[in-house]
C-alpha cells in the first residue's frame, strides 16, 4: 500500500474531477427524473384511457430491466437506429428515463393513498377534478413521498456510478484509471471512493429523516 | 423490424449468458438472504459491539455503489495476492451488497412486531432463541417478504454489473454479440427480452404475493 503516492496532488485533483461529474450528473438526471416521473405518475392515477395504459405498460417495461442495459441502449444502440448522443447526454437520458420508471410509481402509489372520499368531498363542494388533485391529493401525497423519493434519488446518485461502462469521466471510472498506475494505490483509492459516496448519500438519507419528521 | 437472425444465430450464447445471470442471481439471492439474516439479528441484538457492526455494515454499504463493492474484490483483493474470477467477485460482490438491504428488511419486520409479545414469551418461559423461532418471526416474515421479494427483483437486474467484469452473464456475451455483428440495436432488444423473461414474472409473482399476504393480514 502506497497512500502518499495514490493521495498526489495529481490523483486526488483527477478523482475530485470525477467526484464533480457524477455529482452534476446526478442532479441533471434527479431534476429529469423527478419532472417525468411526477407527469407519469399523476398521469397514471388519474386513469385517463389509452394514455394511462400505455404509461403504464412503458414504466413496468423499463422498471424490470437492468440500468446497464438501458445505458447501452443510449450509447451504443441509438446510434444503430439514427439517433447519436455524447457520452454525458447519454447517461444522463439512460439514467433520467430508468429512474423517472421508478418516481412514477412512488408519485402513483403516493396518490393512490389518499382516500377517494377525499376527492369526492372535494368535488362535491364545487372542485373540479384537476382542482381537487392538484390543491387535496397532491399536497397530501407529495408529503408522503419524500422518503421513497430520496432513497431513489440516493439510488439514482449510485447508478452514475454504471456510466463506467460507456466511459464517463465520472468517479468510478477515474478511480479505475489511478488504481491501473499501481497495485499499491487500489486500497487507498477505493477507501477515498467510498468515502466519498458514503458523504453525500448518507447526508441526503439524513436530510431525508429530518424533513420527514418535521412534516408529520 | 429487428433482424431475427441477429437473435437465432447467437441463440446458443446467449442461453450461455442467461444460464449464468440466473446462477449468479440464485447463488447471491441464498448468500444474501444467510448475511442479511445475520446483520438483522445483530442489529436489534441487545450486545452493543454487535448492534454497531450491524448497523455500520448497513449504513456503509447501502451508502456506496455496487460497483464500488465489486471493485474491491476484483481490484482490491490481488492488491494484497488474491486474484478471483469477474463471475466470483461479481456474485460476492452482489451478496455483499444485497446483504445490507435485506438486513433492512428483516429488521423492520422483526420490529413490527409488538415487544410485548417478545415480552410475554419470554415470561412464560421460551429462550430467546425460541420466541425468536415460535412468536416473533413467524409474524415478520409476512411483513419481510414484499420488500424481500423487491431487492431480489432488483437483485436480478444488477447481475447485469457482472458485464463489466468479464463474469459471462446476459449483459456480458449481449455485449460480445453486439461487438461482432455491429447490429447492436437488435442484439440489445433480444437481450432486454431476456431479461424481461426473468423479472417480469417475478414481478408479477411478488405483486400476488403482496396482494395476498395483504389479504390474510
Amino acid at each position: 500500500m502506497d497512500i502518499a503516492g495514490a493521495f498526489s496532488y495529481h490523483n486526488l485533483i483527477f478523482i475530485l474531477k470525477g467526484f464533480g461529474i457524477t455529482l452534476w450528473v446526478a442532479f441533471v438526471a434527479i431534476a429529469l427524473s423527478f419532472v417525468l416521473g411526477s407527469i407519469a405518475g399523476t398521469l397514471r392515477y388519474m386513469r385517463i384511457p389509452v394514455v394511462s395504459r400505455i404509461l403504464g405498460v412503458l414504466v413496468e417495461l423499463i422498471r424490470n430491466l437492468p440500468l446497464l442495459l438501458i445505458l447501452f441502449f443510449t450509447y451504443f444502440a441509438m446510434p444503430d437506429i439514427g439517433v447519436k448522443l455524447g457520452v454525458m447526454s447519454s447517461a444522463i437520458v439512460g439514467l433520467a428515463v430508468f429512474e423517472a420508471a421508478m418516481i412514477s410509481e412512488i408519485v402513483r402509489s403516493g396518490l393512490s393513498s389518499i382516500p377517494k372520499g377525499q376527492v369526492e368531498a372535494a368535488r362535491s363542494s364545487g372542485l373540479s377534478y384537476l382542482q381537487a388533485v392538484w390543491h387535496i391529493v397532491l399536497p397530501q401525497g407529495l408529503r408522503r413521498m419524500v422518503p421513497p423519493m430520496v432513497s431513489q434519488f440516493i439510488s439514482l446518485l449510485k447508478d452514475t456510478s454504471l456510466a463506467i461502462v460507456i466511459s464517463l469521466p465520472e468517479l468510478m471510472h477515474n478511480a479505475k484509471i489511478v488504481i491501473a498506475q499501481s497495485y499499491d494505490y487500489t486500497i487507498p483509492i477505493l477507501a477515498i471512493v467510498a468515502v466519498l459516496y458514503f458523504a453525500v448519500n448518507y447526508a441526503l438519507s439524513l436530510a431525508a429523516k429530518r424533513l420527514e419528521n418535521k412534516r408529520i | 423490424m429487428p433482424d431475427i437472425s441477429i437473435w437465432t444465430d447467437y441463440f446458443g450464447i446467449y442461453m450461455k449468458g442467461f444460464g449464468n445471470t440466473v446462477a449468479a442471481s440464485v447463488i447471491a439471492l441464498l448468500g444474501s438472504f444467510a448475511i442479511g439474516t445475520i446483520i438483522a439479528v445483530f442489529r436489534i441484538s441487545s450486545v452493543k459491539p454487535l448492534r454497531w457492526a450491524g448497523t455500520a455494515y448497513v449504513e456503509f454499504i447501502r451508502n456506496i455503489p455496487l460497483l464500488l463493492v465489486i471493485f474491491v474484490f476484483y481490484y482490491g483483493l490481488p492488491s494484497i495476492g488474491i486474484t478471483l474470477s469477474g463471475f466470483i467477485c461479481g456474485t460476492i460482490g452482489l451478496m455483499v451488497y444485497t446483504a445490507s438491504f435485506v438486513a433492512e428488511a428483516i429488521r423492520a419486520g422483526i420490529m413490527s412486531v409488538p415487544a410485548g409479545q417478545t415480552e410475554a414469551a419470554r415470561a412464560s418461559g421460551l429462550s430467546y432463541t425460541g420466541t425468536m423461532r415460535h412468536v416473533v418471526l413467524p409474524q415478520a416474515i409476512k411483513i419481510v417478504i414484499p420488500p424481500l421479494s423487491n431487492q431480489f427483483i432488483n437483485l436480478v437486474k444488477n447481475s447485469s454489473i457482472l458485464g463489466v467484469f468479464a463474469g459471462f452473464d446476459l449483459m456480458y456475451y449481449g455485449d460480445q454479440v453486439a461487438g461482432k455483428t455491429y447490429a447492436t440495436f437488435d442484439t440489445y432488444l433480444f437481450v432486454a427480452l431476456l431479461y424481461l423473461v426473468l423479472t417480469l414474472p417475478l414481478s408479477y409473482a411478488a405483486l400476488r404475493l403482496e396482494r395476498r399476504l395483504a389479504g390474510n393480514g
